[in-house]
């Protein structure tokens, strides 16, 4: 039972940088189904540049650049996903969705291409990233719990708490929302639309991209063998579960984690079943939507402009 | 004494295209001081508002502020200038408080704080004497809440002037005289307000000064002490143009289309139609005057089954069974195959009646599509439909294969007019069918419409234009508000008759609402 839990806290974790930076991204309007590929692409800098960076260092690897060094590649990396959808979307005015999947598609060939050239050799690596905290052992089942973890579990809490802070407690998160609900009222007030949703979009898939490299470094403990891709989506439908708020996502990516490993845990189920267990996550999301949509609050609503694309010409 | 005005324009002209949207247009508000900018539709009220605002920038003229010439260049610098605008179209967020929308995009110094924003926003609410809950969220709002919220959000900017486009056209009577008191406060402390209406009482009731437009020329300013209803009507409307539109006597009369208690909601829940009882016969054209946003459009959509009754009942005298058919709970497709047709013509020609991407030909199938028998479509018959309209019509199109996108507005209207009655209807609505046609494209429409009416169909034609409306239909039904305020004979009304019913709000309406 306290390992499926602990279990389940660092698979949601992974879930949980992925739906800060896609919520992030779908409050300033954009509708990103990248999100899978950013993942990939997050790992697979981040997983490179560990790789690069140890056969660099031998033995005299350091615990803070061993990990600093790939959280860095990894921003980079889905920084530069963002970027790119942000150019294809709004300044290219492209559709969303079609942009979208076309990263997704490129993400994954991205990965499968690292996968295939470099296997699993992150296993050293993935050393640094799953450290646990020194007095973790003296508290029981408690320190098991909460203490237990590698550093990016915490990174992906701090992100959340401070993305849910920003959004609703700041003029900045004020100015993001009003983009994703109305653009042109955000315009007429002064905001920079476009600027907010480069920026948005950035800094999401930067966040999200980190969720890969959790993936891989702590959940799988660096052996990468195969495609990361479910994660991404799984991402997707959390942010529609956690109705657009990064702090709900944090019990919400343990209740995914647990779900989705839930069958490993249980015994007797076959291989073909352990399939459906882990369509468990996408039917608590429909539950989730249809509990939403009768209830019909607007402030569980998804941001009014999702998906859209605002040009201030056309009225 | 001689005051420096708040705001002087001088000379100002603007023209989009080649149409002229403003022509020599002086104003001059002075501090405390309510101006009322009087005009019909298309007039260039707007256009003009939105010249101060700086959303518009003038062809010609010069804008004064406080004796300074200035440049406004955009809604920043208009802001700068300490002019406010609330547009008749709100600009809220929908899940955002109040007090979010109004500060929202502000750069103001130290730290973001709702709290002493929700006070300062209740400071002014007090000052002018707004009701207001700074925390309650726009789509709980009622419209004259969210209206509030523009206005506060204006005065929150620090604005001197103030420009309210229509603020009263989505207000019920009680909240009017509300707001009119909060704008009469205003002006008591110093500001500027300048309000776009069409509603003459109001005016009269509260501006110092009129100023009235008319097809973007200058009419002139009055004092509003000095002028009454008749006088300022007149210089809305202007002298009677004679236009020589043929018209014959209506003949065979009979009841067609039959409405009585009409009652339709809005969305935003607000009365858009309220009791309106017609009788449109067969053989006349039945005109519909009145201020554009009066009823006109919901209660042709009623009529044809695509607006919601809440009240009423629509009845069809049906020529060929001579059954009468309350068509209140029909669908349009139903009420098509009676032989109501409805040409619906205003600005979104392309929206409604066409489609634009496709050719002259498949859009007649729009209507036909669904008599063929077999699995394949049936070509020939919308293909000659096609070249007989585009021959009799005189639609200028390289051939029936373009795609109506491409043609000028004259020749879309001709192919959805020649479309519609192409089908025999037996009732044929046709809203603003000559908008934005050039005058010969115009006649050939008064024409067609003139045909049908001749063979015995109940035309009803929604017009702009008072002179074309009083040379070509029989009766006139005037709109205002969504009520009637008066079904008049067009063979011996005057413009000026109408025109006085057209602002006129039906005191009746006040009662019912709360």
């Amino acid at each position: 039972m306290l390992a499926f839990l602990v279990s389940a806290i660092r698979l949601g974790m992974t879930f949980l940088f992925g739906s800060t930076g896609e919520t992030i991204t779908e409050k300033s309007g954009h509708l990103n189904l990248g999100i899978p590929g950013v993942m990939c692409v997050g790992a697979s800098c981040g997983c490179f540049a560990e790789y690069l960076y140890l056969t660099a260092a031998k033995n005299s690897a350091n615990y803070f650049l061993a990990v600093l060094i790939p959280i860095i590649a990894t921003l980079l990396g889905g920084a530069i996903m963002g970027l790119i959808f942000s150019f294809l979307t709004v300044t290219l005015r492209a559709n969303q969705n079609v942009t979208g999947l076309a990263m997704t598609t490129f993400g994954v060939g991205i990965s499968d291409y690292m996968i295939a050239e470099t296997g699993s050799i992150y296993s050293r690596g993935s050393r640094y990233f799953t450290m646990s905290l020194p007095f973790a052992d003296d508290l029981g089942w408690f320190g098991e719990i909460f203490f237990s973890h590698g550093i990016l579990i915490y990174l992906a809490i701090v992100i959340a708490l401070v993305t849910s802070f920003v959004l609703s407690k700041t003029r900045i998160g004020l100015n993001l929302r009003a983009v994703g609900e109305n653009p042109a009222t955000a315009d007429a007030a002064g905001i920079n639309v476009s600027l907010y949703r480069y920026a948005a979009t950035c800094t999401g898939c930067a966040i999200a991209g980190l969720g890969g490299l959790s993936f891989i470094m702590d959940y799988l403990n660096g052996n990468w063998e195969y495609c990361i891709d479910e994660i991404g989506w799984l991402t997707i439908a959390l942010v529609i579960f956690t109705v657009w708020k990064p702090d709900f996502a944090i019990l919400g990516s343990v209740i995914f984690g647990a779900l989705y490993i839930a069958s490993s845990y249980i015994t007797g189920v076959s291989f073909a079943s352990k399939e459906i267990f882990k369509m468990l996550p996408y039917v608590v999301t429909i539950v989730v939507l249809i509990f939403t949509s009768i209830r019909n609050k607007k402030e569980n609503q998804p941001p009014a402009h999702l998906g859209l694309s605002y040009f201030r010409e056309e009225r | 004494m001689e005051q420096v005005p708040a705001i002087e324009l001088k000379n100002i002209s603007k023209s989009f295209g080649n149409k002229m949207a403003n022509k020599d247009v002086n104003l001059t508000v002075n501090r405390g001081e309510i101006l009322s900018i009087l005009g019909e539709n298309g007039s260039g009220k707007t256009t003009l508002m939105n010249i101060i605002a700086g959303i518009y920038f003038p062809d010609e003229g010069r804008i004064f502020i406080d004796g300074n010439e200035v440049i406004i260049r955009s809604p920043k610098d208009a802001f700068q200038y300490k002019i406010g605008m609330i547009h008749q179209h709100f600009k809220l967020v929908d899940v955002f408080s109040a007090t979010e929308n109004i500060i929202l995009g502000l750069n103001e110094k130290g730290k973001y704080n709702l709290k002493a924003a929700a006070q300062k926003v209740k400071d002014i609410s007090s000052k002018y004497g707004f009701e207001i809950d700074p925390m309650k969220k726009i789509h709980e709002m009622a419209v004259s809440e969210k209206q509030t919220v523009e206005i506060i959000k204006v005065l929150y900017r620090g604005a001197d002037i103030l420009i309210l486009d229509e603020p009263t056209a989505v207000l019920t009577p009680q909240e009017t005289q509300k707001l009119f008191a909060v704008l009469r406060k205003m002006r008591d402390d110093g500001k500027s307000i300048i309000i776009i209406t069409h509603k003459l009482h109001e005016v009269l009731s509260l501006s110092d000064k009129v100023a009235v437009l008319r097809k973007g020329e200058y009419v002139g300013t009055v004092e509003t002490a000095k002028t009454n209803e008749a006088e300022l009507t007149e210089m809305m409307v202007g002298k009677k143009i004679s236009l020589n539109i043929e018209r014959s006597e209506p003949k065979d009369c009979v009841d067609r289309l039959v409405v009585e208690h009409l009652d339709c909601v809005d969305r935003d829940g607000v009365k858009i139609l309220n009791d309106i009882s017609f009788t449109a016969y067969s053989g006349e054209i039945l005109g519909i005057a009145g201020i554009a946003g009066s009823g006109q459009r919901e209660l042709l959509e009623a009529i044809a089954g695509l607006q919601k009754v809440d009240k009423g009942e629509i009845v069809y005298n049906n020529p060929k069974t001579g059954s009468h058919d309350n068509l209140r709970d029909k669908t349009p497709i139903q009420i098509r195959d009676l032989g109501v047709r409805l040409s619906f013509v205003p600005e979104d020609r392309l929206g409604m009646g066409l489609v634009g991407n496709m050719d002259i030909i498949d859009n007649m199938m729009l209507r036909s599509y669904r008599k063929g028998k077999s699995a394949f479509l049936e070509r020939k018959a919308p293909k000659d439909l096609a070249e007989k309209i585009i021959k009799d019509l005189e639609v200028v199109t390289p051939d029936a294969r373009t795609p109506v996108r491409r043609l000028s507005g004259g020749n879309i209207q001709k192919v959805l007019v020649g479309r519609e009655i192409a089908a025999s209807p037996t009732v044929l609505m046709a809203a603003y069918p000559v908008r934005g046609l050039d005058i010969g494209a115009s006649y050939t429409i008064y024409n067609l419409l003139n045909k049908q009416k001749e063979k015995g169909v109940a035309v009803i034609f929604v017009g702009e234009d008072l002179d074309v409306l009083i040379e070509l239909c029989d009766r006139i039904l005037v709109i205002g508000s969504g009520s009637i305020t008066g079904i008049v004979d067009a063979r011996t009304t005057t413009k000026e008759e109408i025109g006085l019913l057209m602002t006129k709000v039906r005191d009746a309406q006040g009662g019912e609402e709360k």
